[in-house]
């Protein structure tokens, strides 16, 4: 029976870290004949001219290749006689940390790379850092490029103790560091003739033999639950993987939050009934009473596990939009799913240094201490005590995108002194947490152009998509808060800017404001859209021409100008200015109103 | 405590991924293409939920050009465990008389990328579960296992999420879909031996046996009908050949072969000169093809 490692290698570009793992493939005889013609074919347009490139294995999508560098997370699987590996290449870039941090979450064992003829350097202890972070217990340093510096023992031995200082740091339970070359074979899958005085085995030899079984006292029994299987009335069970300890029939287990008790009645290791379950495999899990189990509950045994709200954790941000403090989030741990927000920023780490730094924003793939608070009560541990009940990750509720990961550190307690970071409600956070843009769409056109009605129906389609708006119409305005106001250009010109603000004021409240006036002067609208701000004014010009608007006359206005009756009338006795660059221009004449307001919402999707 | 073998571990994976979808994901369904990694998928997803049946429709895309033993052993599966087999055939490209005889790519992308793609759209499905694996081809090997696909079924490396730990995010817009590939991490080696350990049944076409087939380009193709175009001077001769990998009979070349049992199957793997990929005949047009159909909506 052979067991599988999963490991993960880092290193900048420059270390050659494709061309190790690439090396380890080819030395073992792993790759298949055509993908080695594939590789032959692919060195000659490569950059390094002829000779086999390794790394050229490794770095797959053209993008990278064309670049020559790896962006993302390749996986390779081999197999010795003695083990299955998978082994994930990670980007060594600062602006990769994401990516190599996905490929470190994966991995049980870190080979970082360090280039001999360079020593340790800010990259070496950023990766080891962010190993540490991932909770990666053991690390083996490549001491690459041997070759460069003539094999040279006192050389070697300097790094060794550099890089001994640098991991006292952390918590690995194993270190090893290799002398290698990865171009020339030296220590990879043979040991070299050219380092006798290195007595510590080959790299591959080290990957056979590694125990990473974790050897913490695993007592107790943790299962997340999955989700529960109902096929017919006389069956009800829990479906998880076992992540911690082990679990038989008839033991006595709790389902965390609600703390309710009941007996196991049976479990199923897949498909076969068995008497107990361990760590890593996939169960369900019958009991003996019915208690309250759902999904994201814990079934437990023996452990202290955390039930609260809020923690304290290590978050690494892995989203191009910044960090800001009291944003909310999903947050998923284990398999619960519940919003959270980031409350504070306590600290920045630098990357690099580990030095903490005060901020209030947080830049992709820098790494902070937070506090968390979820608006449920969640169950888990610190991360350092169980990696499956406390790592987490935070998912933008408007671009569903994995904004962050993070580990918990400690939890919070109401009374733990806790400081709410600048929890001013800003515009920005009232917009979130309704999940729009809050923008003020401003109709402009001539008496009959069909304003009214096309801006009632887009606040209807709004309102069907979620969108939290409010209509201002020209005539309930002025029945109200501009009723003192008659229609001299003085009077004019204040009602244009008392609606402009009440519209931005309900942008600042995150709302959608609508606004349909024929607003005919185009310094009027100027002024508007100054007031509300460039970026939130939509204008939306209604160019149904005159004859058109005369021709319906809903009103009987046009009548009625055209006899003198209404003085400075917009289009008859008074001018109508149209915008020179609306956002949105739309004509109805021959339009059914189902047709331009379909019209309007794919434009208004540019801005909303 | 026991420490799992790598096939119990690779298992427990695909299985919690399973779960995942669809204790997350609203319409899920399971591509269905009738080879050794279908096998292994369903086999997967029958331990997975048991003993409920597996709680989402199977979805096999029918170019109309498999194997007729690919379609005996599809609908004997589908009986045999009761399951939700939906058959889906892009009628427009039978109607033209698209072929891979006179088509090429065309026919793949038609018969195939664009029948999925307009199955999809018809039964609205959200997530779907697809048999890749990581070490089939070069940029399979930065796929995630949940890969994103916009409303128009296409895939953007650029955009994709970071998995953490086995924390999927599951998250769609709508009209967004998600391909979910559970065996991401195995190998042809994996598969092969968890096939034997399982006693999974598989369609025989991956057994030697004497089989019609001709010659050309390189590629041992099977005569599997009359409908198979015999350019001038060809003619059907009885080989002992099996297939490594089962797709449309006229594109999917077969290796001459004595392996009539899964070890002897197994160890022919294991000493083999070329992956499984070079038999399918579209894989070897340029560099970068697989990467290019992936971005179009191919799996």
């Amino acid at each position: 029976m052979q067991s599988l490692l999963k490991f993960i290698t880092c290193g900048s570009v420059d270390d050659g870290k494709s061309t190790l793992i690439g090396h380890m493939l080819y030395d073992a005889k792993l790759i298949f004949a055509d993908q080695e013609k594939a590789l032959e074919l692919d060195s000659k347009v490569g950059s390094t001219g002829g000779a086999i490139d390794y790394s050229l294995l490794l770095d797959g999508l053209m993008a990278e290749r064309e670049q020559g560098i790896t962006i993302d997370v390749a996986y390779r699987y081999f197999t010795t006689e003695k083990r299955s590996f998978i082994v994930a290449d990670t980007p060594g870039h600062e602006e990769y940390t994401r990516n190599m941090a996905v490929g470190a979450s994966f991995a049980d064992l870190a080979v970082i790379l360090v280039d001999a003829s360079k020593g340790v350097l800010v990259q070496t202890r950023r990766h080891t850092r962010i190993c540490a972070l991932m909770g990666i217990k053991h690390v083996v340093y490549a001491v690459n490029k041997m070759d460069l510096i003539d094999y040279d023992e006192n050389e070697f031995k300097n790094i060794a103790k550099q890089i001994k200082i640098m991991t006292g740091e952390y918590d690995f339970e194993t270190m090893h560091i290799i002398p290698v070359s990865a171009t020339v074979g030296d220590n990879i899958t043979t040991e070299s003739a050219k380092t006798p005085w290195y007595k510590g085995g080959t790299l591959q030899n080290y990957l056979e033999t590694i125990d990473v079984t974790d050897h913490s006292d695993e007592t107790g029994f943790v299962m997340p639950v999955q989700r529960v299987s109902r096929p017919d009335r006389t069956f009800r069970g829990f479906q998880g993987e076992v992540e911690v300890g082990e679990i038989h029939v008839g033991d006595e287990i709790t389902s965390l939050p609600s703390g309710e008790t009941a007996k196991v009645k049976s479990i199923l290791n897949t498909n076969k009934e068995v008497d107990n379950a361990s760590k890593g495999q996939a169960v369900t899990i019958q009991l003996d009473t019915e208690i309250d189990v759902s999904r994201g509950c814990m079934l437990c045994k023996d452990v202290n596990l955390h039930t609260n709200k809020m923690f304290t954790s290590t978050l690494l941000w892995m989203d191009d939009n910044k960090l800001v403090a009291g944003k909310n989030y999903f947050l998923k741990l284990g398999t619960k799913m519940v919003p959270a927000v980031v409350m504070n920023i306590k600290y920045k780490v630098d990357v690099n240094e580990g030095t903490h730094v005060q901020t209030d924003k947080l830049y992709k793939n820098e790494i902070a201490c937070c506090d968390i608070a979820c608006s449920d009560t969640i169950v888990f541990d610190e991360f350092k005590h169980h990696k499956e009940l406390g790592g987490f990750v935070l998912i933008d509720r408007i671009t569903n995108m994995t904004s962050a990961c993070g580990v918990v550190e400690h939890p919070l307690r109401r009374d733990d002194n806790l400081t709410w970071h600048n929890m001013d409600i800003t515009r920005e956070l009232r917009a979130q947490q309704k999940g729009q843009e809050p923008k003020t769409i401003w109709m402009t056109g001539l008496s009959g152009a069909g304003k009214s009605t096309l801006i009632n129906e887009v606040e209807k389609r709004l309102f069907a998509q979620g969108k939290h708006t409010m209509l201002l119409d020209g005539d309930n305005v002025r029945m109200g808060l501009n009723k003192n106001l008659g229609f001299k250009e003085q009077d004019r010109i204040e009602n244009i800017r008392r609606v402009a603000e009440v519209a931005k004021l309900m942008n600042d409240a995150g709302l959608i404001t609508l606004t349909s006036f024929i607003s005919p002067f185009a310094s009027d609208r100027r002024s508007a859209r100054d007031i509300i701000g460039d970026d939130n004014f939509i204008e939306i010009y209604i160019s149904t021409p005159l004859e058109e608007c005369e021709r319906r006359d809903v009103k009987g206005l046009y009548k009625r100008a055209r006899s003198g009756e209404i003085p400075n009338f917009s289009g008859i006795s008074s001018p109508y200015e149209a915008p020179e660059n609306p956002e949105i221009t739309i004509d109805t004449t021959g339009m059914t109103v189902e047709e331009s307001v379909d019209y309007l919402m794919e434009e208004l999707k540019k801005y909303i | 405590m026991n420490q799992l073998s790598h096939l119990e571990e690779l298992e427990a994976e695909a299985i919690y991924i399973m779960r995942e979808v669809v204790a997350e994901c609203e319409k899920p369904v399971m591509l269905y293409s009738i080879g050794k990694d279908s096998s292994v998928m369903l086999h997967l997803a029958l331990k997975a939920f048991y003993p409920e049946k597996p709680p989402f429709p199977f979805l096999h895309v029918d170019t109309t050009w498999k194997f007729h033993e690919m379609i005996e052993f599809r609908d004997k599966m589908a009986k045999k465990y009761g399951l939700d087999m939906i058959v889906y055939t892009n009628q427009e490209g039978v109607k033209q008389g698209i072929n891979p005889f006179d088509h090429g790519s065309a026919y793949t992308d038609i018969m195939k990328t664009q029948a999925l793609k307009q199955a999809l759209d018809k039964y609205e499905f959200t997530a779907a579960f697809g048999g890749g694996r990581r070490d089939e081809e070069k940029s399979r090997a930065k796929e995630r296992i949940f890969s994103f696909r916009n409303s128009a079924h296409a895939w953007d490396p650029k955009n994709q999420r970071p998995e953490m730990w086995k924390l999927y995010n599951t998250k769609l817009f709508k009209g967004e879909e998600v391909r979910v590939f559970p065996l991401s991490n195995w190998t042809e080696k994996d598969i092969w031996q968890y096939i034997r350990q399982e006693n999974i049944e598989i369609p025989s076409l991956y057994f030697a046996k004497e089989r019609p087939v001709v010659y050309r380009d390189g590629n041992i193709i099977m005569v599997d009908d009359d409908r198979m175009r015999l350019k001038e001077g060809e003619k059907p001769v009885m080989k002992k050949v099996r297939f490594r990998t089962l797709g449309c009979y006229p594109l999917t070349g077969g290796v001459e072969s004595d392996a009539e049992t899964l070890d002897e199957i197994i160890e022919e793997t294991l000493s083999a000169v070329s992956s499984e990929r070079t038999s399918r005949v579209i894989d070897n047009e340029a560099a970068g093809s697989m990467e290019r159909r992936k971005r179009e909506g191919y799996f």
